[in-house]
């Protein structure tokens, strides 16, 4: 693999072999630098990263960038999320640059769920870039010092860059080598979409390490409890691309105390996800259900206690 | 479906018409130079619009990339996309913003493994659309070498090709 670039904790972990915890971050609905704080609060202490959502879900929030500036100046490690959805090209390479002048190397090159998942459906869909361009993008000035438009920087952007994996939809069998090229274009490691369904990232997994990426990009798993068998409702139908197997469901439907048995279940995906060939973290998302995937990271001996450097 | 939408699953047909298109084009590219790209573009663009938007809904973006998306449009991609499938693919493959259609790359991408000319250009590296070249001729745009705008450092080739059992 190549060289550490950024020199930043989350790269540096991840180029150390350690297996990472990442933690996903909704920034409030606020203009109070405490909000943002306060969302990070719990899982900051577990996190290897945090990732700052950029409108997830296409609903607004104080922006992704403003957000990682003030987790990144209160001392925690972010990942910034950069979503196609509402910026052209010339909004993403400034803001790319503002970026890593602020310090935020680490960047997650995302599409974006469409406006119409969120709650401005009234809103124009930009997408003038997809997300594999954006990496490519991002590479360049990196590595050519250069706007796409052929415009030298004066000083070139470091970034750590990261791409979206979802092996849960289809079509399954175009997903890892689309990771191909994202690779190519310039992905280093790569997030996925929430993980039910163990048997399928296995397959998926098993390709990818036939394609031989594992060597190429690191691979971090996401996951995150449920609260019901509503949640999982509401994540089957509200949330674009995600997929909970009809056993998940039925288990939560059943199961007497259901704060508990979504968090056993949660364990147990993450302890047979950590024995996947290629898998190098896991990426805790559990919003509104920070205290629950806390005790998950506790349980499964993720706290970052012990991984300290 | 249209009688000439159906013509989509025939890949293996169409990139065939393409290519004898493509070659047509290219016999006639003298002619093209002779009376100038600009009124050549006019001349071509009625047709192409007509031709392509049957069969495949051409949006007249100007930078035909049919035969290497499995002679499926990406424009029709409400998200515009054109190097792969979004993570939003709802079950059965169907598309995240407009349930009622199948995702255009789950199409894309069966229907290029059927191809044997162009089938492993679903994974080249697309560059962004040239927004200059909406709505002029493809074909003109190819010939005259205009260009998307990419620096030379943009990547386009992956070495990934389809594995052909």
């Amino acid at each position: 693999m190549t060289e550490n670039r950024t020199g930043g904790r989350f790269e540096s972990a991840l180029r150390a072999g350690k297996f990472v915890v990442t933690a996903e971050v909704t920034p409030p609905d606020s203009a109070d630098a405490q909000d943002v704080l306060k969302a990070a609060q719990t899982l900051g202490r577990y996190a290897d990263a945090l990732n700052v959502t950029d409108g997830s879900g296409a609903n607004c929030h104080i922006s992704s960038v403003a957000a990682c500036a003030l987790l990144s100046n209160a001392g925690y490690e972010v990942i910034f999320q950069m979503s196609c959805r509402d910026r052209n090209r010339i909004a993403m390479q400034g803001e790319l640059l503002g970026a890593s002048a602020l310090g935020l190397h680490n960047v997650l090159c995302l599409t974006g769920d469409d406006v119409t998942a969120g709650d401005h459906p009234q809103a124009k869909r930009v997408f003038d870039m997809d997300s594999t361009q954006l990496l490519q993008t991002a590479r360049i000035m990196r590595d050519d010092g250069i706007f796409l438009s052929g415009r030298k920087l004066s000083a070139k952007p470091k970034f750590f860059l990261g791409g979206a994996d979802n092996p849960f939809v289809e079509p399954f069998e175009f997903r890892p080598l689309r990771l191909a090229k994202k690779i190519q274009a310039g992905a280093e490691f790569f997030q996925s979409q929430y993980c039910f369904d163990v048997e399928r990232l296995k397959s998926h997994m098993q390709k990818v390490c036939e394609l031989g990426l594992h060597e190429k990009a690191f691979f971090i798993i996401g996951l995150g409890p449920l609260r019901s068998e509503k949640t999982a409702e509401f994540l089957r139908t509200k949330v674009p691309g995600v997929r909970v197997p009809e056993s998940v469901v039925e288990r939560m439907r059943k199961a007497q105390d259901k704060r508990a048995e979504g968090k056993k279940i949660c364990v147990e995906i993450i302890q047979q996800v950590r024995e996947i060939q290629g898998v190098t973290g896991i990426h805790m998302m559990a919003y509104k259900q920070e205290e629950a995937g806390a005790e998950i990271l506790e349980e499964v001996g993720l706290n970052n206690k012990e991984m300290m450097r | 479906m249209s009688v000439f939408n159906r013509l989509r699953n025939y890949p293996h047909i169409l990139e065939v018409a393409y290519q004898f298109t493509e070659w047509i084009m290219q016999g006639m590219h003298p002619f093209f130079k002779w009376i100038g790209y600009e009124r050549a573009s006019k001349l071509l663009r009625l047709p192409e619009k007509i031709g392509k938007g049957a069969v495949f809904n051409c949006q007249m973006c100007g930078q035909c990339t049919l035969h290497f998306t499995g002679m499926t449009c990406p424009m029709g991609c409400p998200k515009n996309l054109r190097n792969g499938p979004c993570g939003g693919v709802r079950v059965g493959g169907f598309c995240e913003v407009d349930a009622s259609m199948k995702c255009v790359w789950v199409e894309a991408f069966e229907r290029s493994q059927k191809m044997k000319v162009y089938g492993d250009g679903i994974f080249e590296i697309r560059p962004p659309l040239n927004h200059r070249l909406v709505n002029s001729s493809a074909f003109i745009n190819l010939l005259s070498l205009r260009s998307d705008g990419m620096p030379e450092v943009w990547q386009t080739q992956t070495g990934l090709v389809h594995d052909r059992k």
